[in-house]
């Protein structure tokens, strides 16, 4: 039961893009999802699509996962595609269905809108794929650093998402636990008209508010009897380093740019 | 010893202005290296002491010294490195997403160095026999694991009192037995008192002394055997006493003059044993 | 009602990394009217096991009977909002599933989902306040303001109004003051004379098993380790403790009086009174102390 839940979609391994410094990795996907736009010949698209095909095998990561990360958008995918090839009238007709008239242009524009998105979430689910969701939250205290200076609490963000993600597996425990303990008083979570339904989520939600509060409230006690007041003057254990590979795939960044408009027509 | 001890003078507590107060008048002093145990049934106060030693709350009247210093609000970081605190839950108290996280969140608060906290956290964790689980998420833990990551956490930071404010209330007598064992090897490896709040009678005649809270204020201070001799007075403060010393009393109603009053099996049957014995 | 378990099975996760099989070829009886102790560690099993009686789990394999009810792998129960009337589990730290707005509310939220009728539901939590001692004038009050202990009796009385006629106790004195365990278990012992019921303690006190109990199953890895009435069971110090488990302390004083002053001491439920007398006469003989 407990020792299965898995936050988020980590999963270890020891790989090129695995080792990498979660900084290089946000950093590089940010700017990846900036050049992808950049891209408009078909030279330019099968660049960037070696780039993201290529981490994918380099981070031996299933395909099949990586697949089954791009469900959830499938549908946004068909959608901006049949969107295009509707509303574009550009170029020549291609084929005639009832009436509706299919340009060349719109399918280009569906075909390339389409493939972006593909290689955005190939980049991006790569990046929860490789990297601990602990790593992600070290590496976005690291880089929005600078925003402290103009009082932004990056320190106290940071801690509120770490703590979230220690809290998680035990909610879930809490919120099994009280539906159990509901249903044997006689509530059915699973059938029923919609409005019984919502009503069956009240006793749940309500003990599971009550409980994360109370939760809360030691917690914080807790924080500070051990010591805590705020990020002024804490060490840290979790160390970033930036190292050889992360190097190695800025240089590859570089060249995947300058390719990029070399190719542009 | 000189000034390493925890002393309330006339401590007075309550939460608001117009609420009861929860302690009336509390002194006593913590001695350098001992065991105490304090107990009391629920709302007699003895929480809120806990709370009081390492300034998680202030009193209204009287004065509350650490090592000769008083705690306030300007000393109160120094005195949560020298006063550690395991609460009762578990789960509330476990801050880091692994076992090393957590044990080294007090080391961070405290601003220690990276290299000094790698070599505590193995040292605590060692001393709480949880060596091999530093990457073991919370959630894949006992309750009687993450208690003692909770004792680990606080020994990291190398205090001078822990507190373990009914640590054990909430595990199972597996979970107990564990922090038992862990704090009895701690307490005599290192050089620190131990203030252990509780229900449980066996944690209770381990100690050097106790002290019985009753309604907010010490109802008695001594020896774990000076206080199971008073067993209708404690009865009628709604404590228990253990089974060895019920059984003492029924020997003594039924006409056998034990000499002493016994705390654990082994002493009562050396009695028996004598009484045997010359027959 | 009568319950029996027939090689339950139930493992989570099936065909998964993380397969687990928490319930190994469970089986036992219980008879109507019978008070019975599950012990075991953190891990045996025994939530496992209390989630069958009420249908919350369904066997992976094997057959759960509780009264007319059955509960088979693979096989929809359509009846098991009744067997839920029927079946009142108290789960550990109850107080947790509180959520009405009163006291009152909140009791009556089991009976009303079983379709109860209001003026009913006004016996029955009249019935369960007075049974766990609350106090009337709490009933309209918000379950929220109350303390830790009364939290948890109002949550008793809420699994009490359903009237079952199986009451399934999860370690129901779990973080309890001392008082307030020897209260609660007190209460549970009256009602299960008063009302007959069939009750099913899940407990790690070897203490409340003997004194409450009147069979004991003790769970291993998932499968029954031993099973007898009390006293059986704990005659076999040694095969508890090769599972760490303990045996009362009061046999565990008496074994070590046998042992140590080769003396004849049999435990057989005497009170600490009696107990003391059978020691002064054995070490005494018939000498006079003054």
């Amino acid at each position: 039961m407990s020792n299965s839940m898995i936050i988020g979609q980590y999963i270890p391994g020891d790989s090129f893009v695995h080792r990498l410094d979660p900084r290089s990795k946000i950093a590089i996907i940010f700017f990846f999802v900036i050049i992808v736009f950049f891209a408009n010949s078909v030279m330019s698209y099968g660049l960037l699509a070696l780039f993201a095909i290529g981490s994918a095998a380099t981070s031996r990561i299933p395909l099949s996962y990586i697949m089954k990360g791009l469900k959830p958008v499938w549908f946004l995918v068909i959608f901006t595609f049949l969107l295009h090839l509707i509303v574009t009238k550009q170029g020549e007709v291609l084929v005639s269905i009832l009436g509706w008239e299919i340009y060349e242009e719109g399918l280009i524009q569906g075909a390339a809108i389409s493939l972006r998105f593909f290689l955005l979430i190939m980049v991006t689910s790569l990046l929860t794929f490789t990297t601990t969701p602990i790593e992600i939250t070290d590496a976005i205290e690291e880089l929005l650093g600078p925003l402290k200076k103009v009082n932004f609490p990056v320190h106290e963000l940071a801690l509120m998402m770490s703590i979230s993600l220690r809290f998680i597996p035990t909610l879930m425990q809490e919120t099994e636990k009280i539906s159990k303990a509901q249903a044997s008083r006689g509530v059915d979570f699973r059938t029923g008209s919609f409005k019984d339904r919502v009503k069956a989520v009240i006793p749940l939600l309500v003990p599971l508010f009550v409980s994360a509060f109370k939760r809360a409230e030691e917690l914080a006690m807790a924080m500070e009897a051990r010591g805590y007041q705020g990020g002024e003057g804490r060490t840290k254990l979790r160390e970033l380093h930036l190292g050889k590979t992360d190097v190695y795939l800025y240089i590859l960044f570089i060249l995947l740019v300058i390719g990029l408009f070399l190719t542009r027509s | 010893m000189g000034n390493t001890q925890i002393e309330f003078r006339n401590v007075s507590f309550r939460y608001q202005e117009d609420m009861p107060w929860v302690l009336k008048d509390v002194s006593f002093t913590i001695y350098n290296n001992e065991w105490v145990a304090m107990i009391g049934h629920n709302g007699s106060g003895k929480s809120t002491i806990a709370k009081l030693m390492n300034g998680l709350l202030f009193p209204q009247e009287g004065e509350i010294l650490v090592d000769g210093q008083p705690v306030t609000a300007s000393t109160v970081w120094d005195i949560r490195r020298k006063v550690g605190m395991v609460f009762q839950n578990p789960d509330n108290q476990f801050v880091g997403t692994t076992v090393r996280d957590d044990v080294a969140f007090g080391m961070e608060n405290h601003g220690m160095a990276r290299d000094l906290m790698l070599e505590r956290i193995t040292e605590s964790l060692e001393a709480v026999g949880m060596n091999g689980y530093e990457r073991h998420e919370p959630h894949r833990l006992s309750g009687g694991q993450k208690q003692r990551v909770a004792i680990a956490s606080v020994l990291a930071v190398s205090p001078q009192y822990i507190i373990l404010d009914e640590a054990t209330a909430m595990l199972d007598p597996k979970g107990r037995k564990e922090i038992m064992e862990t704090i009895r090897e701690v307490q005599s490896a290192r050089d620190l008192s131990l203030i252990t709040i509780t229900h449980d009678l066996l944690e209770v005649t381990q100690a050097d002394r106790v002290i019985v809270m009753n309604k907010g204020e010490i109802w008695m201070e001594g020896t774990p055997r000076e206080l199971f001799a008073k067993k209708e007075q404690l009865i009628e403060i709604g404590l228990d006493t253990p089974f060895v010393s019920k059984l003492a009393d029924e020997l003594k109603d039924a006409g056998l003059p034990l000499t002493r009053e016994p705390l654990n099996h082994q002493e009562l049957l050396e009695e028996l044993w004598t009484f045997h014995s010359t027959r | 009602m009568d319950i029996s378990f027939d090689k339950v099975s139930y493992t989570y996760q099936p065909n998964t990394p993380f397969e687990h099989r928490a319930l190994d070829e469970v089986s036992f009886r219980i008879n109507s009217g019978s008070y019975v102790a599950v012990i075991g560690h953190t891990g045996s099993g025994k939530s496992t096991l209390i989630q069958h009686l009420n249908g919350l789990l369904q066997p992976t394999s094997g057959e759960v009977k509780v009264g007319e009810y059955h509960l088979k792998a693979n096989e929809k129960n359509k009846q098991l909002r009744k067997l839920r009337e029927q079946v009142g589990v108290v789960f550990q730290y109850p107080e947790h599933q509180l959520f009405e707005e009163t006291v009152a509310k909140d009791i009556a939220f089991g009976p009303q989902n079983f379709g109860v009728p209001q003026e009913e539901i006004h016996r029955r939590t009249r019935e369960a306040v007075k049974a766990t001692q609350i106090h009337e004038d709490l009933l309209e009050r918000s379950p929220f303001d109350l303390s830790g202990g009364q939290m948890r009796r109002v949550a008793i009385s809420g699994v009490l109004a359903m009237n079952p006629q199986v009451l399934v106790l999860d370690e129901p004195t779990a973080g309890l003051d001392p008082n307030g365990q020897k209260e609660i278990m007190d209460m549970f012992h009256r009602l299960h004379k008063d009302k007959q019921l069939t009750t099913i303690l899940v407990t790690h006190s070897m203490e409340d098993a003997l004194a409450y109990a009147d069979h004991i199953v003790i769970l291993n890895q998932g499968k029954v380790y031993m099973e007898s009435a009390p006293l059986e069971i704990f005659k076999q110090q040694q095969a508890l403790e090769d599972v760490q488990l303990d045996v009362p302390e009061v046999i565990q004083f008496v074994t070590k009086v046998r042992d140590q002053l080769g003396v004849e001491l049999e435990y057989t439920g005497q009170s600490i009174a009696e107990l003391a007398k059978e020691l002064t006469r054995i070490v005494k003989g018939d000498r006079v102390y003054e």
